[in-house]
């Protein structure tokens, strides 16, 4: 029989216990919330599934999810072709490549909570560029703070300023890996522009455009900072997406049973929309 | 159907790419570029398919003027060194796909395609994806988009470079057949003076981005116009060393003189650049190999059926190269033996004496 080395735990063993204190303890420490009833003075009552079922079946949750999607299928369907598009506009060689790049990541340099208040002050009615503009200038209505239209047209333009580029940037990056000699074969069969889109730009994009569709999902759907400080969920509750109101149950109210359940189904939502994306869109790699 | 290139030139920024060139190329043979990297090959067959734009010249296909025409209102085909097709077409619709773009009718599309993966051995795979192929079988899959195509020309930039050896073999072998009869203008452009030999042909010598010789290959082989000439036409790379010639005899160094064999012998007397090919020079001795070198052996190769030696005498550097095996020891001080038959005299000016 082969001699088990158990050396190789010396070098496994920082990895384990990075991964505990960062990711397994927290999450056991939800899990027991989760099934609990929890009191001043660490007093515990078990409550089984109580707290899942609650959130579950509450209106309140169904609403904020639905919010959550909305928002984020609004997200993926703007800033995705969006994306491309700026990606497939900018020049692959000479003097303006490094300016349209650093002017790309620029946004992505803005702690998230600036954004969201350089976007509260950019949107007042009384003061705000946008906000004086809108109101004065042109004489269209135009307030987030009491319309929930304007609202939420104000924080799906925040997100899309703030985080188009990265499908910009990974987009291009795939673009400018295409070698020349794609395009003169092309151009030798006299494809259109279309065709050079469809046949070759889109499929050698592939790889990266799935990377950037799921890190832009995940950070759409768990998306807390900037709306929190530019509508802090409302008016009323029409922007409350499901991790301003997790917060809101959490550390307002101090539910932590509530709040634990609907972190966990919140993940659980999370991971297995992103399982499906990523298993979607590279279904077709693996078919043959 | 001929292609001519007339006083053909490309300039990129201030850089010259390509020199004034003309050059008449026919059908009926390969034409093959042969230039080290950088030479100007690709930049020239850019010129010619039609990719690039000249910055002087004119470019004449069949009687037909298309130095303004783009790429795809030439009627050309281009096969590169990467294996470049359509990623997410089936070889099928790979092959097809100039078809489709010029509206050719379907069921002829189907025929014509059934021909061309049949003589690229690629029926079995028809319905697969270029990334389930393996390299040579992606190349195929390029080399029949282009022969498909039934273009007046067919340039084929190094198109064999990036495949294994024995590929490479196979697939160079069955080239000059396959294109056989078709009637386009078939350019090959490679740095391989093998390839070059192996193809047959015709051959243009680039260097610095000009043609610095083009004929028949075997008459470029035997009388390079000049030093340039025979540099880009041998490999491992030409002995070089200057020479001083008395009379019947040529003086190499004060140990090593000899008379010169049939033309050379008529050569003014003077200074001239010596030229000769590797594989004249043995570490045997035989009634041709006549001429005694000694020298340090520097650095020795075994190539399967081959061996070469570089090795260093006065200071400068020869190699040699030979059939068989044979055990030199680094180092050690070994008599090599020229071949005074095939040497090469360059005058001062660089153009080939005798």
């Amino acid at each position: 029989m082969k001699k088990l080395n158990q050396r190789a735990w010396l070098f496994v063993t920082p990895v384990l216990l990075l991964v505990a204190f960062n990711a397994l303890i927290p999450m056991m420490t939800v899990v027991n919330y989760s099934v609990q009833e929890t009191f001043g003075d660490n007093l515990f009552f078990w409550q089984g599934i109580d707290w899942f079922e609650q959130v579950l079946t509450s209106e309140r949750f169904h609403k904020a999810l639905g919010r959550q999607f909305l928002f984020t299928f609004l997200i993926l369907i703007i800033e995705v072709p969006l994306g491309v598009a700026i990606a497939l506009a900018m020049p692959r060689q000479g003097f303006w490549v490094p300016f349209c790049l650093v002017t790309m990541a620029l946004p992505m340099l803005i702690p998230w909570n600036v954004v969201g208040a350089m976007w509260n002050i950019f949107t007042l009615p009384d003061i705000g560029l946008l906000g004086y503009f809108m109101n004065h200038t042109l004489g269209i209505s135009y307030d987030m703070t009491q319309n929930p239209l304007a609202a939420w047209v104000t924080i799906v333009i925040m997100d899309v300023w703030h985080w188009t580029s990265l499908v910009v940037l990974l987009a291009y990056a795939g673009l400018v890996s295409i070698p020349n000699a794609y395009y003169q074969a092309a151009e030798i069969d006299g494809a259109s522009n279309w065709a050079v889109f469809r046949y070759i730009q889109l499929p050698k994009m592939k790889t990266v455009l799935t990377i950037a569709i799921l890190l832009r999902f995940m950070d759409s759907f768990n998306i807390y900072t900037e709306p929190f400080v530019l509508t802090g969920g409302g008016p009323g509750n029409s922007t409350t997406l499901l991790s301003i109101d997790l917060v809101k149950i959490a550390l307002g109210q101090f539910d932590l049973g509530p709040a634990a359940a609907m972190s966990l189904i919140y993940f659980a939502i999370t991971l297995l929309a992103s399982w499906l994306f990523y298993t979607l869109m590279t279904m077709n790699d693996n078919k043959s | 159907m001929s292609l001519e290139l007339k006083n053909v030139s490309k300039r990129v920024a201030g850089i010259t790419h390509v020199k004034e060139t003309s050059l008449t190329l026919e059908t009926g043979h390969f034409n093959v570029l042969l230039g080290e990297t950088g030479s100007g090959k690709t930049s020239l067959i850019k010129l010619m398919a039609g990719l690039d734009s000249l910055a002087s010249g004119q470019i004449v296909l069949n009687g037909r003027d298309v130095s303004s025409l783009s790429a795809q209102k030439r009627n050309i085909s281009l096969v590169h060194q990467f294996f470049v097709n359509y990623p997410h077409m089936s070889v099928f619709d790979n092959i097809a796909s100039p078809l489709k773009v010029a509206g050719v009718a379907k069921s002829e599309i189907e025929g014509r395609v059934d021909e061309a993966a049949g003589l690229m051995k690629l029926k079995p795979f028809l319905n697969r994806k270029p990334h389930e192929l393996s390299g040579g079988q992606q190349q195929r899959t390029a080399l029949a988009r282009a022969i498909v195509k039934e273009s007046d020309a067919v340039f084929l930039d190094e198109p064999l470079a990036n495949l294994d050896y024995k590929l490479r073999e196979e697939l160079r072998d069955q080239l000059p057949e396959l294109f056989a009869g078709r009637g386009a203008v078939v350019v090959y452009a490679t740095s391989e003076p093998e390839e070059a030999l192996l193809l047959g042909g015709k051959t243009a010598l680039m260097t610095d981005g000009k043609v610095v010789q083009f004929g028949p290959t075997a008459d470029i082989y035997r009388k390079p116009r000049d030093l340039d000439a025979a540099k880009v036409f041998s490999n491992p790379p030409i002995n070089v060393a200057q020479v001083t010639k008395q009379g019947e005899r040529v003086v190499l160094n004060e140990k090593t003189s000899w008379t010169l064999p049939g033309d050379a012998a008529s050569l003014a007397d003077g200074r001239y650049t010596l030229a000769i090919r590797p594989h004249h020079v043995l570490p045997v001795e035989t009634p041709d190999h006549s001429v005694r070198l000694s020298g340090h052996v520097l650095v020795t190769e075994l190539s399967g059926s081959e061996s070469s030696a570089h090795f260093e005498m006065n200071g400068q550097p020869w190699v040699s190269l030979s059939a068989g095996v044979h055990p030199y020891q680094v180092g050690e001080v070994h008599t090599f033996h020229l071949d005074p038959n095939h040497c090469f005299f360059f005058a001062p000016d660089g153009t080939l004496a005798a």
